[in-house]
């Protein structure tokens, strides 16, 4: 099975967030209230080649880690898109 | 003499003025292609600035796993001396070589100026011949050069003195004002800042000489 998964890789709390910082200053000058704890991250989309859903998580955690995120300052979360194939 | 590698990754871009600069100091040295996996011929390792791999992904992320980098990890834990500046701090940081990382600038701007360095520690190889509160003019350029770690990091560099410069106006928000920093040993140093373009007065400064000069004066044990 080809799993599609998605990693959203965030900076850890407590790293600072100056572009994430700088988009929620820039919120009231558009009109925008009452918009906080804007975080900036960055997201992947994978299709892996797996014997199950649980599989499939697994080795994106595992590249996710190792490649995708750095653990230093990053966090990394993954989850099942929709099936593209089989 | 001594005989220094300038590694050279596809993107980096300040590797002839390492090599200018170990020209300068007396030093033989040569450039070293990124698929190289012996460096055994030389009695130290620069890291030159750029952008290795594009930065893509994050500055240093795509050329940890560059076939050199298992020979300089080899090299560093033989004790020999292994420099990188800028982005080879950065590279240095996610190949675990060094401890923390460097994230983007505090104002998310690109700074490329002069700043002046405080010596806050002579136990490393860049700093072994500079003295402990010596002022160096060095310029700066980059955009990810906020050092960053957890509070058990940043208590472990103070413990084993590992913070070797500082700035004294943080220009990027790094932690503490880090600017380079050592591993415990000390023959492993990364800094943002940019000695070999500071090693000429028509250039504005000469004060990365102290630095470099240390760097190759380092008891190699390798």
């Amino acid at each position: 099975m080809n799993y599609s998964v998605i990693v959203d890789v965030m900076l850890r709390a407590g790293i600072a967030d100056p572009e994430g910082s700088t988009i929620e200053r820039a919120l009231p000058a558009l009109g925008f209230s009452g918009v906080s704890n804007v975080k900036a991250g960055k997201s992947f989309r994978l299709s892996i080649e797996a014997d199950s859903e649980a599989a499939a998580l697994e080795k994106a955690a595992a590249l996710a880690e190792r490649l995708l995120s750095n653990p230093v300052i990053e966090d990394a979360f993954v989850r099942l898109g929709e099936v593209v194939g089989s | 003499m001594n005989r220094v590698g300038v590694v050279v990754f596809p993107g980096s871009n300040c590797e002839y003025d390492a090599l200018a600069a170990m020209t300068a100091l007396g030093a033989t040295s040569e450039l070293v292609w990124h698929s190289v996996t012996d460096l055994s011929d030389f009695d130290a390792i620069i890291l030159p600035g750029g952008f290795a791999h594009g930065d893509y992904l994050r500055p240093g992320a795509l050329a940890r796993f560059s076939p050199v980098m298992g020979a300089v990890a080899r090299f560093a834990a033989d004790e020999g001396p292994v420099l990188g500046i800028c982005n080879g701090f950065q590279v240095l940081t996610e190949a675990g070589l060094l401890p923390g990382a460097l994230q983007k600038n505090i104002g998310l701007t690109f700074l490329c100026q002069p700043t002046t360095l405080v010596v806050t520690s002579t136990n490393s190889v860049l700093t072994s011949g500079a003295t402990v509160g010596q002022e160096l003019v060095i310029p700066i350029n980059h955009f990810s050069g906020s050092y960053t770690c957890d509070d058990d990091t940043f208590a472990s560099l103070v413990e084993h003195d590992q913070i070797v410069l500082r700035y004294q106006d943080n220009p990027n928000g790094s932690r503490d004002d880090v600017a380079g920093l050592a591993n415990e040993r000390g023959n492993v140093v990364g800094l943002m800042p940019h000695p070999e373009r500071a090693m000429s007065t028509l250039l504005g400064s000469v004060d990365g000489r102290v630095l470099l000069e240390s760097f190759l004066t380092a008891h190699v044990t390798a």
